[in-house]
């Protein structure tokens, strides 16, 4: 029966050296204040003086080749810096998107010309994208999108909205994903990628605020916006395959599992304050350690595969059901163990953390295809075909 | 894995296949096949009678072990006793060993030339079938052969000997100064359990799954119910964090990974077990079906080395000692415990 199949992996050795140039590097922006440490803030956290920062320093778009401004380093060596940003809770949401799924598309499926207009801005942490794939009527079911692209000279003339486009308002461009043909039998069919200008003329961007008021999410409407044949990402009609490729990328990296992390290193802090954690704090904070390095590893075991050019599809699904489950239990675990109620205007950080962390909760097991869609997918994978349908 | 010990494994999981006998408290004829393929001292340098090979190779030998619900107190002998007679500086003789950490009631004498041994050690896997017990007592290994102890006959959840071990003033076959600690140990004892657990997941999920295509009921198999997926998809996440985490446990080898992974693994066994046994319904919870195998296993291993609470508890004491800034390098760096 094919079960799942990973193998632990190891960082190559090389890499300690690059871990710890990060680690003193953001240690330096914490001491300076220019990192506070703020839960998910790969969604929350947009400071494009950070992302530029980061650029300078050649740890954005270290999957890019350097012809077109990356280091070259490597998804092993992107993934040491992504971990390291995100357990520092620094303000990577800028560039976040670009450098984890929308460079790496163009890469692989952008013309010489895209790659050349937008692989060096994202690599210098200057060029910010958004992705267009959810709609009103389409989360999960991502093949029921129903924006719609129709020949125009030169180009494209697309109609429909699209929703939940993370930093949409102050991001340069979108890859949103539209119907271009009809869907055929298996409603994969004619669906393309397009690089859309969030600038366009006929682009409405409108705010979508989350519970706590914070404008991340939008509604992006577009009405006849144009988008030139030079824009269209890959080829028409092969949209579905393209979207479905990138997603063992999203599906589990760090950022899957360390959105909460301060939140943990804060505790950490505040019970050794007190003079250490009694037995049953100990062994409550312990064993959210336990599975974080579990799920840590697995998601390395993951991004070796990936770095060996395979594409786990359904292992890296079941690390994002395992890895964003847990984000949610920490702050179960640590909201018992901080003993301060979560205030997201309190001088004392752990409070805002723990305020951060809660209102923020609901999202980790959404995005990016939900749980319970993962699940399905994970188990019809693991079942002889037709069993599960 | 590489190829080797991907031939390894396959070997492995050949002989279990032709000398099951999962319902045996122990199984003497798997114990000689694999004692044949040479997996039994795979640990243990070669100039001592092992194989030399690493912790890696070990811990996936004991998932497949473990995979295969085998009677053989191969973690026992590969992990704990050979390790402490070659580590003392013996040779390693072949069968089936154990190994004990001596509580405080047990002690070990000199009196002129001889050594003598006393007190009680209690559960000491198959103790009635081993060839002898390697003790850990007062900075000396202790290797009492078969026949110097009495032992009262008890078992795990699974049936296997866990028995308590009478040392009535027992005369020692050798008495070596040892360098070992009892953290090692418990350390060695945990990696074993550790990786045995990712193997018996992985069996509770395979039946899980065939059983889910196979069982009918209101006209369809059981796996094409949603609910019933968000089981499947469930077991097969932890299993899979289990298997990487005793291949990290292992080939870290540090008391910080072993302790997170037997944590995550004794934590991730009960989840998996209540969701094989919610797949299966009534019929798994019956003695004529092999889940049992498996889940028992499980269910008596978790406890068995130190539980998550135990292995949490020192995870935690270190956290906080390691504080906010702290608390990220030692996830990556692991180290001692």
């Amino acid at each position: 029966m094919p079960a799942l199949r990973l193998d632990a992996a190891a960082l190559p050795p090389e890499l300690d050296e690059l871990r710890r140039d990060v680690r003193a590097f953001l240690a330096a922006e914490t001491a300076a204040g220019r990192i506070v440490p703020h839960a998910d803030n790969w969604l929350a956290g947009w400071d494009p003086a950070f992302s530029r920062r980061l650029g300078e320093r050649g740890w954005i778009g270290m999957t890019f080749p350097p012809e077109y401004g990356g280091s070259g380093a490597g998804s092993l060596a992107r993934f040491v810096v992504t971990e390291e940003l995100l357990a520092a809770g620094a303000p990577v949401a800028a560039h976040w998107i670009a450098d984890r799924q929308s460079g790496p598309s163009l890469l692989k499926y952008g013309t010489e010309e895209q790659r050349r207009a937008y692989l060096p801005g994202i690599a210098r942490g200057e060029t910010s994208f958004a992705i267009g794939m959810s709609e009103p009527d389409s989360g999960s079911d991502l093949a029921s999108v129903r924006t719609r692209a129709e020949r125009a000279g030169g180009g494209w003339t697309v109609n429909g909205t699209k929703v939940w486009t993370s930093g949409a308002h102050v991001a340069d461009a979108m890859i949103a994903l539209v119907r271009t043909g009809p869907p055929g039998p298996s409603r994969h069919e004619g669906l393309t990628q397009l690089i859309v200008d969030l600038g366009a003329p006929g682009l409405e961007i409108r705010p979508i605020r989350l519970l706590t008021g914070e404008h991340h999410f939008n509604e992006v409407v577009l009405t006849g916006v144009f988008v030139p044949d030079d824009r269209v990402l890959g080829t028409v009609g092969d949209g579905w395959r393209q979207v479905t490729s990138e997603l063992s990328f999203e599906r589990s990296g760090p950022e899957r599992i360390l959105s909460t992390f301060p939140l943990l290193a804060a505790v950490a802090g505040r019970l050794a304050e007190r003079g250490g954690a009694g037995g049953g704090d100990r062994g409550r904070i312990g064993a959210v350690v336990a599975r974080l390095w579990a799920l840590r590893r697995m998601s390395l075991a993951v991004a070796a595969r990936l770095a060996a050019g395979e594409a786990p599809a359904t292992e890296a699904a079941a690390v994002k059901d395992l890895g964003t489950r847990f984000e949610g239990a920490l702050v179960e675990t640590v909201r018992l163990l901080a003993r301060v109620e979560p205030d997201l205007a309190s001088s004392d950080p752990l409070a805002n953390l723990l305020a951060q962390s809660v209102l923020h909760g609901p999202g980790f097991t959404l995005r990016g295809g939900t749980n319970e869609i993962l699940r399905g997918v994970v188990a019809k994978s693991m079942l002889p075909s037709g069993e599960a349908r | 894995m590489n190829d080797v010990l991907d031939a390894l494994v396959a070997t492995v999981d050949g002989v279990c296949a032709r000398h099951a006998g999962p319902g045996e408290d122990w199984n003497p004829r798997l114990w000689d096949e694999l004692e044949r393929v040479g997996v039994t001292l795979l640990p243990v340098p070669e100039e001592r009678g092992g194989a030399g090979a690493d912790f890696v190779a070990t811990a996936e030998v004991l998932r497949a072990l473990g995979r295969n619900a085998a009677a053989v107190p191969l973690a026992e002998t590969a992990l704990l006793a050979g390790w402490l007679l070659a580590e003392a500086g013996a040779d390693v003789p072949s069968g089936p060993l154990t190994a004990a950490l001596a509580g405080p009631h047990v002690a070990l004498r000199q009196d002129g030339g001889a050594w003598t041994l006393a007190g009680t050690l209690p559960r000491v896997p198959w103790a009635r079938h081993a060839d002898g017990i390697a003790v850990l007592v007062a900075g000396h290994v202790a290797f009492v052969p078969r026949g110097g102890y009495d032992v009262d006959e008890g078992a795990n959840l699974a049936g296997e000997p866990r028995d308590t071990v009478h040392l009535r003033d027992a005369a020692p076959a050798r008495v070596l100064a040892s360098a070992a600690t009892a953290q090692a140990f418990r350390e060695r004892g945990a990696l074993g359990r550790t990786a045995l657990m990712a193997g018996a997941m992985e069996a509770a999920t395979d039946l899980s799954l065939r059983y889910a295509g196979e069982r009918v009921q209101f006209g369809r198999p059981l796996a094409r119910f949603q609910a019933v997926q968000q089981h499947l998809a469930e077991m097969a996440g932890e299993t899979l964090m289990a298997t990487v985490a005793a291949q990290a446990a292992a080939a870290e080898g540090t008391g910080f990974a072993i302790a997170a992974a037997k944590a995550a693994a004794s934590e991730a066994a009960g989840t998996v077990c209540r969701l094989a046994h919610q797949v299966h319904g009534a019929i798994g919870f019956t003695d004529e079906h092999g889940l049992r195998h498996a889940t028992t296993r499980l269910w008596a291993w978790r406890d068995e080395c130190g539980n998550e609470a135990e292995w949490a508890d020192a995870l935690g004491a270190r956290a906080v000692e390691a504080g906010t800034e702290g608390l990220w390098p030692l996830i990556t760096a692991g180290g001692d415990l």
